[in-house]
């Protein structure tokens, strides 16, 4: 247990050797996570919970945390050492539960660094609970703090009212912290630059810029010199295999030849378009974001985008923390849904969701966008994401006068810059990437060859024929396109990558790249929606999105000149 | 001279002298550091009435405008 960002989940992650994602900003842990270790030679479960301020909750992710307390035996409450008052407040209150406890004192590597001395052993004395200087994520004091888990213990605090509390933690402050005066960092200077208006607008889009052109740098260099250079390679490896197959497994497995030879892209077969697709266009840009994101999350610079874009977000009735789950979307849209739990009201998280789902496409699908129209140039790419950006504004500014209710202010700690602890930052871009190849992989298999049972037993072309006053008159997309549409579904990647041997012109693959994105989430986004907003403001937000996407491509469809 | 957090200038300082707004509301800034008797400075002020960025302590805080209405300060 602890504050928000105090480092939880980077102890738990050294403790029990799990997989959790760490970042610099409050709210990065939003559900709790189990994971093992052995304690006096036995199995002990470990859990991360979210981080809160008090054991009154104000949101989803810190109920989460409290009602995980009653369910404890021991708890290890990681305390900020640069914020010692706060947290200790925190620590009165999970000392008048009857838990046994130890104290983490974490971050104790930047409270030196910015003059802050604390006294543990009195501190200890006081507090009458064992403490354990720490840095977690460089596991400074991991061992220790296993040791000492043993001696956890309950000094038995009657209840306080808050008044009490805040005096007691203030005079125990004035025994144990001593604070010398400093001058500014460099990094302090930038922070302040950052959040400054006039500074920090400027920066904000410089930033995003940057971010996007390494992205694109690195995807485009991974896929030219490494994965087409590999797959060239397979090629002529495919081919025997090809030679040997009798007719239907051929289908399957290579799909269909183009002038005699594999086409990578058009073929449709699980060991041609089927690896093709998700290594080598989809892989590359996946590990250029999450590069990305990984650095910004871990920098600190996350929160001071939100203060900056906080009043732009009030006209669509969220405010600035919203970006947080809309960028994490941007990479994959699951754990933006879950994001959304930071969200204080019922009424914000519906309209975060719906915009989510709505209007930011994944890592994934706008990778298969950038194949298909990248040859295009900046003209069918540009219309496809203004279109996406300004049916996000509109919707927003439509959604916020017609929900009832208003939406809360932002109030958010601005957690100090952090130059990123680069094995950290590894490991979370492995894990990011790992879950693409472990999950996103064998989908895009299974899309490929479902897509090839679709079409061989006519399913497509037979949907295709009821669905055509919709799809071919207010679209403007051949009937065939439905077969995209329903594989969008399970995976959008697959469903844009459909639409290559379909032969569209630049207007239709624009219009098809713009309704995908739009017309309903995948089915794993699905599934995290409804546990989030409840199956009834899912069917509100699908009857949104249904609405808005035959408006967008109708609109698309009557308005591109070309 | 007591004022309105969002009354306050750029860089200047005050301590907090009363909250106003529910209990809820009260609650919520006091766990998070913002209390009775706590210096405060600006920050920053972000345009189109967006938020104020202050410092408490070692922590920067960014906080609504309408939730600055409601914290009292002694400049």
């Amino acid at each position: 247990m602890g504050n928000p960002n105090v480092g939880k989940s980077a102890i738990f992650s050294r403790l029990t050797g799990t997989d959790v994602i760490i970042s610099n900003y409050s709210g990065t842990t939003v559900e709790f996570k189990k994971g093992s270790m052995l304690f006096e030679g036995k199995p002990a479960e470990i859990i991360d919970v979210p981080g809160t301020y008090s054991l009154d909750p104000t949101n989803k992710a810190e109920e989460v945390a409290v009602e995980m307390l009653e369910q404890g035996d021991l708890v290890i409450n990681i305390v900020d050492s640069t914020n010692l008052e706060r947290n200790l407040n925190l620590t009165f209150q999970l000392m008048e539960k009857d838990i046994p406890m130890v104290i983490a004192l974490n971050l104790s590597d930047e409270a030196k660094h910015i003059g802050i001395d604390i006294d543990v052993k009195k501190l200890e004395e006081l507090l009458n609970v064992p403490i354990i200087p720490t840095v977690g994520v460089t596991g400074e004091g991991i061992k220790k703090l296993v040791s000492k888990l043993p001696k956890a213990k309950n000094p038995k605090t009657k209840k306080h009212s808050d008044k009490e509390r805040w005096n007691k933690t203030g005079n125990i402050i004035k025994q144990v912290q001593k604070t010398k005066h400093r001058h500014h960092t460099f990094l302090e200077r930038l922070s302040d630059a950052s959040v400054n208006p006039i500074t920090g607008i400027p920066i904000a889009i410089l930033i995003l810029l940057f971010s996007f052109a390494i992205i694109r740098f690195i995807g485009e260099g991974l896929i030219n010199y490494i994965f087409n250079p590999m797959f060239n390679l397979y090629t002529p490896i495919a081919m025997k295999i090809s030679a040997f197959l009798p007719n239907f497994i051929h289908d399957i497995l290579i799909g269909t030849l183009i002038d005699g030879k594999i086409d990578y892209t058009q073929s449709m077969g699980l060991l041609t378009t089927g690896l093709y697709v998700p290594i080598a266009m989809i892989l590359p840009y996946i590990f250029a974001f999450y590069l990305i994101l990984g650095f910004l999350e871990d920098f600190g610079y996350l929160p001071r985008l939100a203060v900056l874009i906080d009043n732009v977000m009030h006209k669509i009735g969220l405010h600035g923390f919203a970006i947080i789950p809309m960028l994490l979307g941007l990479g994959c849209n699951v754990p933006g849904a879950l994001a959304t739990r930071i969200l204080e009201s019922k009424r914000e998280k519906f309209i975060a969701a719906t915009l989510m789902a709505i209007c930011v496409p994944c890592m994934a699908q706008m990778a298969m966008v950038f194949g298909l129209l990248g040859k295009y140039g900046i003209k069918g790419l540009g219309i496809v994401f203004l279109t996406l950006f300004v049916v996000w504004t509109i919707l927003g500014l439509i959604l916020n006068k017609t929900i009832k209710g208003i939406s809360p202010e932002i109030f958010m700690e601005i957690p100090p810059y952090r130059i990123p602890y680069f094995k950290a930052l590894l490991k979370k871009l492995w894990m990011r990437t790992r879950s693409f190849i472990t999950t996103g992989i064998p989908y895009v298999l299974l899309g490929v060859f479902i897509v090839n049972i679709l079409y061989s037993s006519g399913i497509i072309s037979f949907i295709g024929k009821i669905t055509a006053p919709v799809i071919v008159t207010i679209l403007g997309l051949p009937k065939e396109a439905v077969g995209s549409l329903i594989i969008g579904f399970l995976r959008k990647d697959v469903a844009v990558g459909m639409l290559l041997p379909l032969g569209l012109t630049l207007k239709q693959l624009i219009i098809a790249s713009v309704v995908l994105t739009m017309y309903f989430p995948c089915v794993a986004t699905f599934a995290v929606l409804v546990k989030e907003l409840g199956i009834k403001d899912m069917l509100k937000s699908a009857f949104v999105m249904i609405i808005s996407t035959l408006i967008v491509g109708g609109l698309l469809n009557l308005v591109l000149p070309f | 001279m007591e004022i309105f957090l969002s009354q306050l200038g750029k860089g200047e300082k005050g301590i907090v002298k009363r909250l106003e707004g529910g209990y809820g509301f009260q609650r919520k800034l006091s766990s998070m550091g913002l209390r009775i008797g706590k210096q405060v400075r600006i920050f920053s002020y972000q345009p189109l009435r967006g938020p104020l960025v202050i410092e408490v302590d070692n922590m920067r805080i960014a906080i609504g405008r309408g939730m600055a209405n409601k914290i009292i300060i002694e400049k």
